[in-house]
């Protein structure tokens, strides 16, 4: 069969009166749960040694050296998960034509006026901009996090270049918390998507609304019949 | 306990047969690790120095075992790969190194055996202490000496990278920093650093920072007049001074002697980490989390209509296609 253009083979129209749509099956939201509770944990400890206002943030943790040592660890969690989900997913973050109208008209976005915006699979620039966002620091950081690794990569690289990894690694810290930031706002500004990630459904409206390429082609499919 | 210990002056005293208080009190740091605002102690002690003359040395390691004996380090018995070092480098249990080079003076032609006592130099600006991210773990006194309090180290390594002179070491063991303390134990009942009392030459000696720098011009001078004209005083002026500091014949290179540092100072990298990206940092995450939750409480949602809903069965009903036609 042809790939669709904008949606995962997986996903599909679930019932009609109303419209509820899959977006997400268990194992992608368990993944993306798991990458969320890491990136948490690591955002806490991580902290505590980013600045000594929060160092008490390691008590949760049960104290500095038990941060230390999690840390690396919960980084390494983070990054498999997260490549599952890169895997996943990277295809429909590919840049489109689309992309660009929408960001051009960036002021309806933020005013929410999207009967002006083009109709869009199954992402929008703002996500694809998350997905890369989080996808080059995850690099950035596992890079520079093993190169600072003292516990098990402590002779791994000179002095003067784990300098600049310990450098490189606060500045990808505090811009992915930017992202994770930017990211957890617009699930609880644009409502109805959160229950992407927990029930795994969104409604007809939502689809509609914000990702009409691809409630279309589902539609399409589902009138089809399944293409299995 | 009768007396409180007398600042120390020398390295060459016997101690008192009498216990003896401690004068190396918590109240005399003037700085700690991950602490703003240290209140600052209300007596200054006199600055303490260790300097070691390497015109002197005669590589016999006495200081090594010294430091060995008074700290009840263990290093571990490595193989002899044919070189001087013994270790082969600082360990978390060999807090001193003799590092031995062999070096052809261009000019004369004639092959120098230089040898260096390795070891933390106890920075007037420590950069272990500037890059330590734990409240406590580094700790530096009004005399000078630089300690690590190893209750609250957590490992991390970040005073390896903070430090100019690659001098801490992580123990495998128990994931703590270590490295010479100058022998702030001995130091606090009035005697010199082990290492000092043990040289049998006097290579090392230890003092009040003022005495040794001139003990150091008097060693200069006598060095000048025996043909070393580059003869100098090594305690670089990029980390403020060092409580711990050399004489060389060839000051006017000290990286010939196994790479001590030409011009030491913390790393420009390591500043702009410690500086502007921690504060500035802080900051800008603070703005964004406090101003997208007061945004997301306050500004109007991006919600869904009863109408986009209707939209959305009757697009599906048709299969995808609606006005605007199949895609």
């Amino acid at each position: 069969m042809v790939r669709p253009v904008y949606s995962e083979p997986g996903d599909r129209i679930e019932s009609t009166r109303p419209v509820t749509v899959s977006r997400y099956r268990g194992f992608i939201r368990a993944n993306h749960w798991i990458t969320a509770l890491s990136l948490i944990l690591l955002l806490l400890s991580g902290l505590a040694f980013f600045h000594p206002s929060l160092y008490f943030l390691t008590g949760l943790f049960g104290g500095g050296q038990t941060a230390r040592w999690l840390h690396p660890v919960i980084g390494v969690v983070l990054f498999v998960s997260f490549m599952v989900m890169f895997i996943q997913l990277w295809r429909l973050n590919l840049p489109t034509p689309d992309d660009r109208k929408w960001l051009n008209q960036i002021g309806d976005v933020v005013k929410g006026n999207e009967e002006n915006l083009p109709e869009l699979g199954k992402y929008n620039a703002g996500q694809k901009f998350i997905f890369w966002g989080m996808t080059l620091l995850i690099v950035v950081l596992i890079v520079s996090g093993v190169m600072i690794w003292e516990q098990f990569f402590g002779d791994l690289v000179s002095i003067p270049t784990r300098r600049w990894a310990v450098l490189t690694h606060a500045l990808a810290a505090v811009a992915i918390i930017l992202v994770f930031i930017l990211h957890v706002y617009a699930a609880f500004w644009t409502r109805g998507t959160l229950r992407a990630m927990t029930r795994g459904t969104v409604t007809g409206g939502w689809a509609y609304r914000h990702h009409r390429k691809w409630l279309r082609e589902l539609a399409g499919r589902r009138q089809n019949g399944p293409a299995e | 306990m009768s007396e409180t210990a007398p600042q120390p002056k020398t390295a060459a005293s016997n101690p008192p047969v009498q216990p003896i208080a401690s004068n190396l009190l918590p109240s005399d740091v003037v700085r700690i690790s991950a602490t703003k605002d240290v209140p600052q102690p209300t007596r200054q002690l006199e600055k303490v120095a260790k300097l070691i003359d390497v015109s002197k040395c005669i590589g016999c390691k006495a200081c090594q075992s010294a430091c060995i004996e008074w700290n009840d380090t263990k290093p571990e018995v490595e193989t002899n790969v044919g070189v001087y070092e013994n270790p082969h480098d600082l360990t978390p249990n060999m807090f001193t190194l003799m590092r031995f080079t062999e070096w052809v003076n261009p000019e004369t032609d004639n092959l120098e055996w230089l040898i260096r006592k390795d070891g933390c130099m106890h920075c007037e600006d420590p950069g272990c202490l500037k890059a330590c991210p734990a409240p406590g773990a580094i700790v530096q006194y009004s005399n000078g000496i630089v300690d690590f309090i190893h209750e609250n180290c957590i490992g991390c390594g970040y005073c390896v990278t903070g430090c100019p002179f690659d001098i801490p070491r992580i123990s495998k063991t128990d994931h703590k920093s270590y490295k010479c303390t100058l022998c702030s134990d001995r130091v606090a009942v009035g005697q010199g650093p082990a290492c000092a009392k043990a040289c049998p030459t006097q290579a090392i000696v230890f003092g009040t920072k003022d005495d040794m720098i001139a003990h150091a011009n008097e060693r200069v001078e006598d060095l000048k007049s025996r043909g070393y004209e580059n003869a100098g005083i090594y305690d670089p002026a990029g980390v403020g001074g060092t409580h711990v500091f050399y004489v060389l014949h060839h000051a006017d290179k000290p990286s010939i002697y196994d790479k001590l540092p030409d011009d030491p100072r913390i790393s420009p990298v390591v500043e702009g980490w410690k500086g502007v990206t921690k504060t500035a940092g802080l900051a800008v995450m603070g703005v964004a989390a406090v101003g997208a939750a007061i945004h997301g409480i306050f500004a109007r949602a991006n919600k869904v209509d009863e109408h986009e809903e209707k939209e959305a069965e009757k697009l599906v009903s048709s299969g995808g296609s609606d006005d605007r036609g199949a895609v």
